[in-house]
């Protein structure tokens, strides 16, 4: 792990329990499966995957809402794996987390002002005025107008609930943000307006975003580094050029070209991936994207690909994806 | 061109506790026969409020239904006795894929009971208004047949199996597939197919889109597509209407509508969407109130060419050129501007 890493995850795993009818285990669902990360100072990283594919429980596992069954996470150089509450809270200030429906997550019977208040009755011994100052603050860098401190949930729009959302976060001045989708279910016009107030916010406030999403568009613009997660595994994780412009894993490869590209050629026409991916509660040996690759082989199945950077920063984990830099397919 | 769908002036309203919504004002709107025409647009434009005026599905205690007419295969639909409309449009000729298929299906009955109890009404065989009672042992035999193989089509694996399934046995993606043989089932001449592909992963939306788009070809269905999303409309539509604030501000054939957007709310839209180009821009302000929306232009608030004008008159559809037509006193000259 380098030296500037903010956070690290190492082998970080987090299994569920399949129950059967009777309540009784039947398996373990590897939503998370041995994940290494390191989230750098400053950048912005990028989790990108299908539905199932572990990117939201990794967001969750870091922030201490799922217990991890396996691995450490290091943020600022303390192990904060198996953290007590008490002790938690501490960090909790520097590592905020935003649900991806904001809408959800605000008290419909409060009014927003309060809802940016408590964070710093909790965490801080700012008096009412200090607080009120921050509050302020906080409401005119995200963009909202001070009447809306009087507003509840319901009357604003769902933009301006993200915007909230994040105001809520930001009083206590974090360190770093874990994004959980927070742009879906909102209308292009309002996405690009909220990217923008996102990318500002991380220069003016030097924040740290882990950016959790299923839009590559979105992750394209916006992320310095990019991770692509398939069944619980990290399968490539590189620069987002590199990713976006030379993807090495063919999963990663797929999933570029099933994306719609107005101005291109027409993915219906040309898109080759077929199936679904395999239940995570029964997944297939060796690779788990073997079961859909068209380049899969024998040796697919025995083993399990590490993952292996090939390139300088840019790492993947196919076994084939090395012989295939020589004879391009 | 031959029309298999055509909506004129459609305007519908909805009783709201703040007063009379206008959510759909004068829409004119047309399906040529085997066309798949796309209808974008962001959240509260009207475009579902409009497909379900075409199906004839809108609340009838709320909607109220002012002006306007909606032919389609020579019929006036506004006009037709409602029964007349349940038993050979709705269903039949005209069917629908919804957004969402998990809660289209009754959970607590087989996939194969919930598909033969559509048989009984609406297969093709079945004579209009024949229920239940007269659903002859032949028909039932060739129905069967029917189902298994529309089944191959959408590329179902193992039909018979699926039929004994339940609904959440059975993936999101097999779902929609399913609701895409369903809505073939009874040979209609529309499907009007609602968000289909927004709850899926972006490689099974590429698979769905992919089939809907050999489906439509093949059987010469025509298809209305809803979507808020561009890039999938991209994907499939032969020719494009935006809807904003519940007017139909461009229609254009998907080939110049991407390239020469000429309405400035087009333009804008289309910049919205991330790129590596132009950088990100979205659009200024809000989608207004649709109980008092802004005079002349609806767009005019947000839009940054808006003139004195456009504040005060609102602009008719009118061609602007390259089969473009846009209600826009200044449309974009037709480069390509994104």
């Amino acid at each position: 792990m380098t030296a500037d890493a903010l956070l690290s995850l190492e082998n970080l795993s987090k299994h569920f329990p399949v129950l059967n009818v009777w309540k009784r285990r039947s398996g373990w669902l590897k939503a998370l499966d041995e994940v290494s990360l390191s989230v750098h100072k400053g950048e912005i990283l990028g989790i990108v995957g299908e539905s199932g594919c572990g990117k939201s429980t990794l967001g969750k596992t870091v922030m201490g809402i799922h217990r991890p069954t396996s691995g450490r996470i290091i943020f600022e150089g303390n192990d904060i794996t198996h953290l007590k509450p008490y002790q938690s809270r501490g960090m909790r200030r520097d590592l905020q987390y935003t649900y991806q429906d904001p809408g959800a997550s605000l008290d419909p019977r409060w009014k927003i002002g309060r809802s940016l208040d408590e964070p710093l009755v909790i965490h801080t011994r700012l008096d009412r005025r200090a607080r009120r100052e921050r509050v302020r603050e906080i409401l005119d860098a995200v963009g909202l107008p001070e009447g809306h401190l009087d507003l509840y949930p319901h009357e604003i729009s769902g933009g301006q609930q993200r915007r909230v959302g994040l105001a809520r976060i930001l009083t206590l001045h974090p360190t770093m943000v874990v994004l959980d989708e927070p742009t879906s279910g909102l209308d292009v016009s309002v996405q690009a307006t909220i990217l923008n107030l996102f990318l500002d916010l991380q220069k003016r406030f030097d924040l740290t975003y882990v950016f959790i999403s299923h839009d590559l568009g979105v992750v394209r613009m916006v992320c310095d580094r990019v991770a692509v997660m398939y069944l619980g595994k990290v399968v490539e994780l590189g620069s987002s050029d590199e990713i976006f412009d030379r993807p090495r894993h063919p999963y990663t490869q797929s999933l570029l070209a099933a994306v719609p590209q107005i101005g291109k050629g027409r993915v219906t026409e040309t898109f080759w991936l077929e199936g679904e991916p395999p239940d995570p509660g029964n997944l297939p040996s060796g690779c788990r994207f073997r079961t859909r690759c068209t380049q899969a082989r024998d040796d697919c199945a025995l083993e399990v690909p590490p993952l292996v950077e090939h390139n300088p920063g840019h790492a993947d984990a196919c076994l084939y994806s090395a012989a295939r830099d020589y004879s391009p397919a | 061109m031959d029309d298999l769908l055509a909506v004129t002036g459609l305007t519908v309203g909805f009783a709201t506790e703040s007063g009379l919504a206008q959510v759909l004002d004068q829409v004119d709107f047309r399906i040529g026969r085997g066309e798949i025409v796309g209808l974008v647009g962001e959240s509260g434009c009207g475009k579902t409020t409009l497909a379900r005026a075409i199906l004839g599905v809108l609340p009838a205690n709320s909607a109220r239904i002012s002006a306007g007419s909606i032919e389609f295969d020579g019929r006036d639909l506004l006009q037709e006795d409602p029964d007349a409309l349940a038993t050979d449009i709705r269903g039949r000729a005209i069917t629908f894929v919804p957004q969402d298929p998990f809660s289209s299906f009754n959970p607590v009955f087989t996939i194969g009971t919930q598909i033969k109890e559509l048989m009984k009404w609406k297969s093709p065989d079945a004579e209009p208004g024949s229920g239940p009672r007269r659903y002859a042992r032949a028909r039932r035999r060739s129905d069967l047949e029917r189902v298994l193989e529309l089944l191959r089509i959408v590329q179902l694996p193992d039909p018979q199996a699926l039929l004994r399934k339940y609904p959440h046995e059975v993936s999101g993606g097999q779902r929609q597939r399913l609701m895409i043989a369903m809505a073939l089932l009874p040979e209609p001449k529309l499907i009007i197919a609602d968000e289909p592909t927004t709850a899926l992963d972006v490689t099974i939306q590429a698979q769905i889109l992919k089939l809907l788009r050999r489906l439509a070809a093949e059987r010469g269905v025509s298809v209305l597509f809803t979507t808020h999303d561009l890039g999938t409309a991209y994907e499939i539509c032969d020719r494009m209407t935006v809807m904003y604030a519940g007017q139909d501000v461009e229609s254009a054939p998907s080939d110049s509508f991407f390239t020469e957007p000429r309405h400035i709310y087009t333009v804008r839209l289309l910049q919205s969407l991330p790129s590596r180009d132009h950088g990100i821009r979205g659009i200024p302000g809000q989608v207004p109130d649709l109980t008092a929306p802004p005079r002349g232009c609806r767009f005019h608030p947000r839009c940054d060419a808006a003139s004195a004008l456009c504040r005060q008159t609102r602009p008719d559809p009118s061609d602007v050129g390259a089969g473009h037509v846009a209600r826009c006193w200044h449309p974009a000259p037709g480069e390509a501007t994104p």
